[in-house]
């Protein structure tokens, strides 16, 4: 088998979209003489990384598979000892991902409109945390998918710890000590490999270990510390403890940035680097995937149901929600490559769809936030006479994210459980009882804010702004959209995991010989 | 002393020649600016000197490009090891002289002494790096030491003169330890002279019996390494040889800690490195010390980082974080031929890196905080509140170098960090690289602190905080290092590569 193919050429798109918004942080910070002429530049760059990103997402040649719109140059360190490529590359998995950070990205930017504080050094930090997002996910060379790992670290530590509330400062460093944690685990994993195969090539080191490469530690290990280092970011239980301070003390934007593309790093390093290059470990210890998964779901929405802070609420709803990722890979063991393929596909699907709809979520509890200056569910109520278009938003969302059909949630949610039920049939039955109590606490928590008696410190509420109402639609058209008619994203993801899929399972089937 | 080796010697000759006229010529002419520039005409020559040797220009045919050269005796040797560490000390040299013109107002009596004494042991370090033979090595080690006991206490007060006599003591107490080191290993040898030491060694520890027994092969060379490894530990501030660090470094004016901090470490670990692959690089011999070096590393990261967390004073914090960080350099020492499959000099290589990379972080953490402390007159960590906003270009380069120090991209010390793990765990001690990351996460937490203060809190008098344009220019270049070998270092890595090709000559 010849899976030695080189990647090589240089197309620069993919470079464009990396390096754009650092560009235009560079301008931000030379340029604008007041804060409106930040603000407007800083629109500009999130409306040419979303249209760069849709540009990728229609420009990735969907009738062949494999990485295209590569950037590719190996002179960036290359010392003998420790070789480090320039390597950029999009594939069935990243392009949608791509696509997310850029609509989120510009989400973000025309949800920070408000911000009055020290303007210029937010939008910058706002745009270096999109530019590194999108590195990412599309570096194909270990050490730069670590240092846009890792650079991503510096922006969200000032946004929090800066523009945030409550215990920012407490938070952001909870944030940062957890994160580097697990990327010390997940370094050391990757230099195992690095020093095992003699490549930071994320794209030649699947085939390599299918060929026998010998491993400097067990491929357990190897597995393990790397997953950590995702399982910090998705967050899986009990590494999560960060994720309801850093989410409540953020900024709007930044908790939309957080949950929506941050979080789905972790899922897309579980993907992209244990699942594509140790499928094996990866098959042997679902066990423990599905475990955890379960666990996240349930532990993650009984949790939610308590909670009295709205932002709180939906922090723990999104460890619940990535609990289904973890079942969603779980399907990875498989016999059935069928099965598998749709798990891995629902777990990317499911990054992606909570991508809109948490973001859609944060976005519209900030509005309510600017408007009522709380966040605690029971002083709220009624919201929705007087600020129907919130409201509504609001409900979508919500809906959305108990996955009624129609919406993206659903798709997502429905291929996890038929992957992961052929594999572990009673785990997985049992997570669909989070679906019910997902319902429970959406509904609730919709009836305590947005229905019933109004308040009357809320009488002389405004609904949102023209200038509020792009990011929602941005937001609701991803959920339908993307929800009825789902395999538009879908094809690609699959895509993305039959490669995995087929290694995982031939080798499984030479096992079993 | 022949022609050729007044050659060698050209930029320690007329680095001394500086420190004498600048003390002359302070008789005489009392403008300062006159001696200013002679400083800075003066530190130029030895690089212009060093360039040419490097170039190997001149002395005819039998000096080529990348040969080493011995001078002296064969004392000295002068390769391309030797002069990276000429170009970096003389740097560090020049940096620490600009932060201290801003400074030196500070004292009553001695002025221009200062900058001369900086000199002497700048030029001590010089000759420590090139020495090939113990006796040398331990001159230029007095040379180094001395000037700098003076330095640290020239302010003359209370908590400077008790630092200028703590490290007096120690510093004869390691020295009397290296010393007797050395003659243990003469005593077994019969020779200074590293190489041949290295074949006598080989003889030793081949010949007898017992050397799978006993470790270091012979119990009066496990005496002499493990005498000169607690010698050297004092110089490079590793656990547990560091008691004396923070007090020092705490009592000594700022710009001496600096210097301190960053040259006498990269001195220490540039003799280190040519004593051990010199002398002591056989096989049986080097797995022996490197794992003594293994342990004082786990020992060096553990304590300094944790210790730090606890640190109220700015100069304090750095100190530990110099423990800390001569741990992760340790780790680039475990790395011996022994351990490799291939035989290979990447871990000395990553100790090279790691040391210019660390003197351009530390240099420019500690121009801010002497930019800073000259205006607050204090160098608590709680003083620094504010910072960010009454001066935005100082925090920032004092927030780089934070941040470079805690191994974040895109910095070097990050690329260092990245670089010295690899080759550790390539060694196979990758429990070692373990602690190495692990102690990393603990850093962020008192590293970010600062950086938190100085951004997030309000400051406590709102004075712009303004430094003279030298003290920029000095903060402008160390800052850049930062970031541009943080995102490009293959120029740094590969001159380290060049250089330490020349430590298997000698």
């Amino acid at each position: 088998m010849d899976g030695l193919t080189q990647h090589n050429g240089f197309s620069g798109l993919l470079t464009a979209l990396v390096f754009l918004p650092f560009v235009f942080a560079l301008l931000i910070s030379v340029f604008p003489k007041n804060d409106t002429q930040v603000r407007f530049v800083a629109c500009v760059s999130g409306l040419v990384s979303l249209i760069l990103s849709i540009v990728v997402f229609a420009a990735y040649n969907r009738s062949e598979s494999g990485f295209q719109l590569i950037d590719r140059f190996n002179s960036w360190i290359p010392i003998d000892t420790f070789r480090v490529e320039y390597f950029l590359a999009v594939d069935g998995l990243s392009v949608p991902m791509v696509l997310l950070t850029g609509l989120l990205g510009m989400v973000a930017v025309l949800a920070s409109m408000g911000i009055t504080h020290r303007v210029k050094q937010y939008f910058v930090l706002i745009l270096v945390l999109q530019g590194t997002v999108f590195g990412v996910f599309t570096a194909l060379d270990f050490i730069m998918f670590f240092l846009f790992w890792e650079l991503e670290l510096i922006p969200m530590f000032f946004l929090i710890s800066v523009w945030g509330s409550g215990r920012k400062e407490y938070s952001a460093m909870k944030f940062i000590i957890f994160t580097f944690l697990g990327s010390a685990f997940m370094l050391l994993g990757i230099l195992a490999l690095y020093l095992s195969a003699g490549t930071f090539d994320m794209t030649a080191l699947p085939a390599m270990l299918q060929g026998g490469l010998k491993l400097v530690l067990p491929a357990g290990a190897i597995f393990g510390l790397l997953f950590v280092g995702f399982a910090v970011k998705l967050p899986v239980w009990p590494l999560h403890t960060w994720l309801p301070d850093a989410h409540t003390d953020a900024p709007t934007a930044v908790s939309v940035m957080l949950a929506g593309v941050l979080l789905k790093m972790g899922g897309y390093g579980m993907i992209r680097v244990t699942a594509s290059i140790l499928p094996d470990v990866m098959s042997d210890l679902s066990w423990l995937l599905v475990a955890a998964g379960v666990i996240n779901v349930l532990y993650g929405a009984v949790i939610t149901i308590r909670q009295t802070d709205l932002k709180r609420l939906v922090a723990f709803s999104s460890i619940s929600h990535m609990g289904y990722v973890l079942i969603g890979l779980s399907a990875i063991a498989s016999k059935s490559a069928d099965a598998a393929t749709v798990g891995l596909t629902g777990a990317s699907m499911q990054m992606f769809a909570h991508g809109t709809i948490t973001g859609l979520m944060f976005l519209t509890v900030g509005l309510i936030y600017d408007r009522t200056h709380t966040r605690y569910i029971p002083d709220l109520g009624g919201l929705s006479t007087k600020t129907p278009i919130i409201a509504t938003a609001f409900l979508i969302a919500g809906l959305a994210s108990l996955g009624l059909p129609g919406t993206i949630g659903f798709a997502a949610e429905i291929l996890i459980f038929l992957g992961a039920f052929s594999v572990w049939a009673w785990p997985t039955a049992l997570a669909v009882f989070g679906v019910v109590i997902t319902a429970g606490y959406i509904l609730w928590m919709g009836q305590r804010t947005l229905f019933g008696p109004i308040n009357d410190r809320w009488s002389s509420l405004t609904d949102a702004s023209k200038l509020e109402l792009i990011p929602i639609a941005l937001l609701i058209g991803a959920i339908f959209v993307f929800g009825i008619y789902p395999s538009f994203l879908t094809d690609l993801f699959t895509m993305g995991v039959e490669p995995i899929v087929t290694m995982s399972s031939g080798s499984a089937e030479i096992l079993s010989r | 002393m022949t022609q050729q080796d007044i050659y060698l010697l050209s930029p320690e000759i007329s680095l001394i020649g500086l420190a004498l006229a600048i003390v002359i010529l302070d008789i005489f002419v009392k403008q300062k600016l006159i001696t200013q520039c002679l400083i800075g005409i003066g530190l130029v020559l030895p690089v212009i000197f060093s360039v040419l040797l490097w170039n190997g220009v001149g002395l005819g045919g039998d000096f080529d490009a990348g040969i080493q050269t011995l001078g002296i005796f064969n004392t000295l040797v002068v390769d391309r090891f030797t002069l990276l560490f000429k170009f970096l000390l003389i740097g560090i040299l020049a940096i620490v002289i600009i932060s201290s013109l801003s400074y030196v107002h500070r004292f009553e009596k001695i002025k221009i002494e200062y900058f001369s004494l900086l000199i002497f042991s700048t030029v001590g370090m010089m000759m420590l790096v090139s020495t090939t033979e113990l006796i040398t090595l331990y001159i230029s080690l007095e040379l180094t030491a001395l000037p700098m006991a003076l330095l640290i206490a020239i302010p003359g007060t209370r908590l400077s003169s008790e630092a200028g006599i703590k490290f007096l003591i120690l510093s004869a107490v390691s020295s009397a330890l290296l010393i007797y080191g050395m003659v243990w290993i003469y005593g077994l040898t019969g020779t200074t002279d590293l190489v041949e030491i290295f074949k006598s060694v080989a003889l030793i520890t081949g010949s007898t019996e017992s050397s799978s027994t006993v470790p270091f092969g012979n119990y009066g060379i496990l005496l002499g390494v493990i005498l000169m490894i607690a010698g050297f530990g004092f110089k490079i501030s590793s656990v547990p040889f560091h008691m004396w660090v923070p007090d020092v470094y705490e009592g000594a004016p700022t710009p001496v800690t600096a210097f301190l901090s960053v040259a006498s470490k990269a001195a220490g670990f540039a003799v280190i490195l040519r004593v051990f692959y010199g002398s002591f690089s056989n096989e049986v011999l080097s797995l022996e010390w490197s794992m003594i070096f293994a342990v004082m590393a786990i020992l060096s990261m553990v304590i300094g980082n944790f210790v730090a967390i606890a640190q109220k004073n700015m100069k304090r914090l750095l100190a530990y974080s110099t423990i800390a960080h001569a741990g992760y350099i340790m780790m680039g020492l475990t790395v011996v031929s022994g351990r490799m499959e291939v035989f290979s000099l990447e871990g000395a290589s990553s100790v090279v890196f790691y040391l210019i990379g660390y003197a351009a972080t530390n240099l420019a953490a500690f121009v801010a905080v002497i930019a800073i402390s000259n205006r607050t007159g204090s160098y608590l960590i709680e003083d620094f509140a504010g910072i960010g906003r009454r001066s935005p270009f100082i925090a920032f380069c004092l927030a780089a170098s934070l941040i470079s120090l805690t191994g974040i991209p895109p910095t070097v010390g990050f690329m260092a960090k990245l670089n010295v793990f690899t080759s550790a765990f390539n060694g196979g001690l990758w429990w070692l690289v373990m602690a190495g990351t692990l102690s990393s996460v603990v850093s962020a937490y008192y590293y970010l602190r600062v950086i938190k203060i100085m951004y997030l809190y309000d400051p406590l008098e709102n004075v712009r905080i303004k430094a003279d344009p030298l003290t920029l220019a000095a903060l402008t270049i160390t800052s850049l290092a930062i970031v541009v070998f943080g995102i490009y270092p293959t120029p740094l890595i590969k001159a380290a590569t060049v250089a330490v090709e020349f430590l298997l000559i000698y």
